[in-house]
């Protein structure tokens, strides 16, 4: 069955309703919205005069108006204790969206927590502990001083790497500067953990490790670089589902056409015509059904290349490119570093295993002498034809009419990130863009594209070290006492997921069983309980989070916190650009911002240590004393940020749903004065500015076991995200629209596997494989390729990380793309399937 | 955490969820408060009963155009041949949607190889087999689909939504 709403009228907003300025807490992009609330008891009128819009709404509005909302838009919360109405839709004025809401973005007000209205009553209320064998509220200072405890007696035996953390690193609701403070601070300031990871992956570090050892941030231009370019070079992402109004507002206006005009003004003197895309990618997305419906067929590349050979194609296309002299060489000359006349430049990459010999780093003529792939080679590892690799470097580096160069804007993400190779590659693609002179400049930009926003201030990790912890193998290996959990939900989103879900049950266990020994009043007898079960290899687990999450189910406290809008939030989008959301509504229950929570853990931490006589050690607890969150905000964002010392809530309140682009370089005439672009000036992120090319040979499979699972097994399982599931569905688990249509985690597979494999539409399958096994709804795909499916990543009823081996690549990032497994059908399609549509999900014009 | 399923609760979160809002009048405050005299409401809005047209106009996978529930809403009202949700007449075939995309408005257009209607502002997809399920888009909404009657002459009157329509803040203005 189709879920339908049966809403068939919305009250109005009233023309004096509160209006608040709203970031979508969800994708990278950072869509403005308005948030408004009124009073339960008032609501507007459809004559001009009644409503916020000054329209008459007893008429049809007409596309794209601004005076309508959607159900999803629409809840009732509490505002200052008291049942309000709230409505958040996309903001018309804001540059990113120009009033366009996605799926996941205009669902905002129908995900918050409303007791009247019956939604997201998952979320945690208060702090909650395991007490007489089940998870029970408590006080925040109970519950706060049962952690504190604990995690003291483990210090005290086992140094601070015995405390291990996992927590998100992001901006958007589970983040913002203010969260990624508060935590940093506590575990890199006050302590100096170096057991900790981030949400998606398995130890502390970053994702695109290369372009920054290059020189060049991964986030590097703006927004309307994708209007201004005159090629789009898109890798391993699928930005029409995953960073959708990025997509819709600024990519698709060059793909018609219609940023000409803009193009024209921008580059007088330069010829200028509709956009080229080159979409790199083994599968066929939604994203090259649209860029084809729009731009035609002529003007779209897709290089669905052999999985995993991406760095191959990345050295075709540098080889060919330089070989046709189309490389801007006053650009390599000014702004990377150059061979010297005592041969070429030699710099061991950060963290080498042998720093003497590794030298990866380098100048241009040694990198294209290291990657020289021929033409043949290219097309023969990657599987693409000679003439497609050339029409892609021609849309690449040709220089246009009148010798101009031509403007190409790099696009990749976890198809890259998540990929094979991920240093070589992403270094590999870099290349290109310093070898094509396009970073700095108007319709460039080598970019990530991004997952969720960014908003990252912490004292410094550089005790982590490189490579880092990797922490889930470590848990696995029985490592670790105490591990504090803030918004990461391991048994969706690691690799090798089954065996590690088997041993932390395990280890928590052991901790639970000891609990239920001792009576909770005795505080004494219930730490000494716990540590005797750490001893023995227990683990002591603590959840800081918005719902019981699935990793929660084996911790021992859960610790509620609040989201983006139930507290004022401050991030930046894949254009660096900053706002504040403001704060509109009250958390649920007791439910507290992160940063507040890790302030008050500081503080239980501090008197713990001092009560033990560790005046010393309790000394580094203090500078916890923040009440709110811009108290978190000042003392993190303005004292530390690069141009910190411009921005304050106010300001940002002042620059409204446009903010500004990061960073900041002062305060002028009442405004935030940002950064378009970074390295216009053409110095980049290196001692002396200049940028560093990376000699990238291709080497196979870098991941240990991948070969072998390649040969063992007969499917690919690709996976990632789907348009209609944000994350891992930790909100939208409890959205009926959501789970009306996706039940389950599809698998997109070929009509002719599945018939070869006895599987209809809709059927349960399970994917088996060295690592695990896992289960997902089997969607008929006739434009996938055979024995090539597609798995939605990080799903609550299917975790796709089961069957993810648990190689890693030297600086411990996952390659949780390339999995091969069997499938076999385990259930016809349960009754929540039958009512599905699995037609294609592909436009066509 | 459990969502309480108290039946009482349930009864009154499901109206409140589909309908409260109509109930409290406009708040005109006044010094001396008088009882409060409010219109009779509604828990939905009225639908009028329309006729959209007899069954032997219709022809298989040929959409008809209609409006319901006024002409400013435009609608197809479809044959297809196989029983589906939401479908009347002796086959249990006969369905009809508007036709105004629920994301931002623009028209929907029918596709019939696959029997779908598809948004050509966004890409979004609706299946008219599957009531009208967004099979892959930006609506935060299935489509809205009319409740159907057929009667002994065999005219197809609609007489209801299921769904807010876009660019109405009332079904019925
Ligand atoms: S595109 Fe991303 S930021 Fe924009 S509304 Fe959708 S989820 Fe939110
Ligand atoms: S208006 Fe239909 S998809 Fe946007």
């Amino acid at each position: 069955m189709t879920f339908k709403r049966q809403v068939d009228r919305l009250p109005i907003i009233p023309a004096d309703a509160v209006e608040h300025n709203v970031t979508c807490h969800y994708c990278i992009v950072g869509c403005g919205y308005k948030a408004y609330t009124w009073d339960i008891n008032r609501q507007g009128g459809t004559d001009p005069k009644q409503n916020k819009f000054g329209v008459n709404l007893a008429q049809q509005q007409g596309a794209e108006t601004v005076a309508w909302y959607a159900p999803s838009m629409y809840n009732i919360v509490k505002s200052d204790g008291r049942d309000v109405h709230l409505v958040i839709k996309p903001d018309v004025d804001c540059a990113v969206n120009s009033g366009l809401g996605s799926v996941r973005g205009a669902r905002m007000a129908e995900n918050h927590t409303s007791q009247a209205r019956n939604t997201q009553q998952q979320r945690l209320t208060d702090p909650m502990v395991w007490r007489y064998g089940e998870m029970q509220p408590t006080s925040w200072d109970d519950a706060l001083d049962l952690v504190a405890r604990v995690t003291a007696a483990v210090i005290d035996e086992q140094g601070e790497d015995g405390l291990f953390v996992s927590m998100f690193d992001h901006g958007g609701s589970a983040g913002g500067y203010e969260n990624t403070w508060g935590t940093g601070k506590l575990y890199f300031g006050a302590m100096k953990v170096k057991n900790v990871r981030i949400h998606n992956r398995p130890a502390y570090n970053s994702e695109v490790h290369a372009t920054r050892d290059m020189g060049v941030g991964e986030l590097n231009n703006c927004y309307e670089d994708a209007e201004l370019a005159d090629t789009i070079m898109v890798v391993g992402a699928n930005p029409l589902e995953a960073q959708t109004n990025y997509f819709l507002n600024h990519w698709i206006p060059n793909l018609r056409g219609t940023s000409l005009d803009k193009k024209k003004a921008e580059f007088p003197g330069e010829p200028v015509e509709q956009g080229r895309i080159v979409i790199v990618d083994p599968r066929r997305t939604p994203t090259v059904a649209a860029c084809e419906a729009e731009a035609g067929t002529d003007r779209v590349l897709h290089l669905a290349l052999e999985p995993g050979t991406d760095l191959v194609l990345f050295n075709g296309l540098l080889t060919y490119i330089a070989d046709k002299g189309w490389i801007d060489k006053e650009f390599i000359q000014n702004h990377t570093v150059v061979a010297t006349a005592s041969g070429p430049q030699l710099i061991a990459r950060p963290g080498a295993a042998v720093p003497e010999k590794d030298h990866e780093l380098t100048d241009f003529t040694a990198a294209l002498a290291a990657n020289r792939t021929s033409l043949a080679d290219c097309a023969k590892i990657t599987g693409l034809k000679e003439a497609d690799i050339v029409k892609a470097a021609e849309w690449i580096a040709s220089p246009k009419a009148g010798n101009k160069r031509r403007r190409t804007m790099i696009g990749y993400e976890k198809g890259l990130i998540w990929g094979n190779d991920n240093y070589r590659t992403n270094g590999a693609l870099v290349n290109i863009a310093l070898a094509t002179g396009n970073i700095g400049r108007p319709g460039g930009g080598v970019v990530r594209l991004g997952g969720h926003q960014e908003g990252y201030v912490r004292p410094s990790d550089a005790h982590v070290g490189r490579p880092a912890a990797y922490v889930d193998k470590l848990l696995i290996e029985g490592r670790g006492g105490v591990h504090h959990i803030w918004a990461c939900d391991h048994y969706k989103t690691t690799l090798n997921a089954m065996r590690f879900k088997q041993v932390y049950k395990k280890r928590t266990d052991m901790v639970k069983d000891a609990m239920n020994t001792v009576p909770w009043g005795d505080r004494a007898a219930m730490v000494a309980a716990i540590m005797t079960a750490i001893r023995q290899g227990g683990l002591f687990s603590v959840d800081t989070d918005i719902i019981p999450t699935q990793i929660g189910q084996a911790s021992h406290v859960w610790l509620p916190a609040a989201i983006s809008g139930e507290m004022n939030l401050t991030s930046m989008n894949g254009e660096r650009r900053m706002r504040l959301t403001q704060r509109y509504m009250d958390p649920p229950g007791q439910a507290m911002p992160d940063c507040l929570i890790a302030a008050r853990l500081a503080n239980a931490l501090e008197r713990v240590f001092r009560d033990a006589g560790k005046p010393g050690y309790a000394d580094q607890f203090k500078g916890f004393d923040w009440k709110t969150e811009e108290d978190a905000f000042v003392d993190g964002y303005t004292k530390n940020a690069n141009g910190g010392q411009f921005v304050s809530y106010e300001r940002l309140k002042a620059m409204g749903n446009n903010g500004f682009h990061e960073p900041a370089v002062a305060f002028k005439d009442g405004k935030i004065v940002g950064t378009k672009r970074l390295y216009a000036d053409g110095k980049f992120s290196t001692k002396d500015g200049k940028a560093k090319f990376l000699a990238a040979p291709w080497r196979g499979w870098a991941a240990p076991g991948k070969a072998d699972q390649k040969a063992k097994y007969a499917y690919l399982i690709n996976n990632g995200r789907t348009n209609i599931v944000w994350q891992n569905a930790f909100m939208d688990q409890d959205n009926d629209f959501v789970m009306g249509r996706m039940p389950y985690p599809i698998i997109e597979m070929h009509p002719d596997d599945m018939k070869d494999l006895e599987v209809s539409a809709g059927d349960l399958v399970e994917v088996y494989n060295d690592a695990g096994a896992t289960q997902a709804m089997a969607y008929p795909t006739p434009t996938a390729r055979r024995k090539q499916t597609f798995m939605l990543f990080g799903f609550p009823k299917g975790v796709e990380g089961n069957v993810v081996n648990a190689g890693v690549n030297e600086l411990i990032i996952p390659d949780y793309k390339h999995n091969w497994a069997n499938i076999r059908k385990i259930a016809s399609a349960p009754a929540a399937a039958r009512g599905l549509s699995f037609k294609s999900t592909e436009y066509k014009v | 955490m459990k969502k309480c399923d108290g039946l009482v609760e349930a009864g009154r979160r499901q109206f409140l969820r589909t309908a409260g809002f109509s109930v409290a009048g406009v708040a005109a405050a006044t010094v001396m408060p008088t009882p409060a005299k409010a219109a009779t409401a509604t828990a939905r809005v009225a639908y009028p009963s329309s006729r959209l047209a007899n069954l032997t106009e219709l022809k298989l996978d040929d959409p008809v155009n209609v409006a319901y529930p006024d002409n400013d809403s435009p609608g197809i009202l479809l044959k297809l041949g196989v029983k589906v949700e939401g479908g009347v007449g002796p086959d249990g075939d006969v369905v009809a949607y508007s036709v105004l995309c629920p994301h931002k408005g623009y028209p929907l257009a029918y596709n019939q190889s696959d029997r779908t209607l598809s948004c050509p502002g966004h890409y979004s997809r609706f299946d008219v087999e599957k009531a009208g399920q967004e099979i892959w888009g930006h609506a935060t909404q299935n489509l809205a689909q009319f409740v159907l009657r057929v009667d002994a002459k065999g005219d197809i009157y609609a007489e209801g939504v299921d769904e807010l329509i876009y660019g109405r803040l009332s079904n019925v203005l």
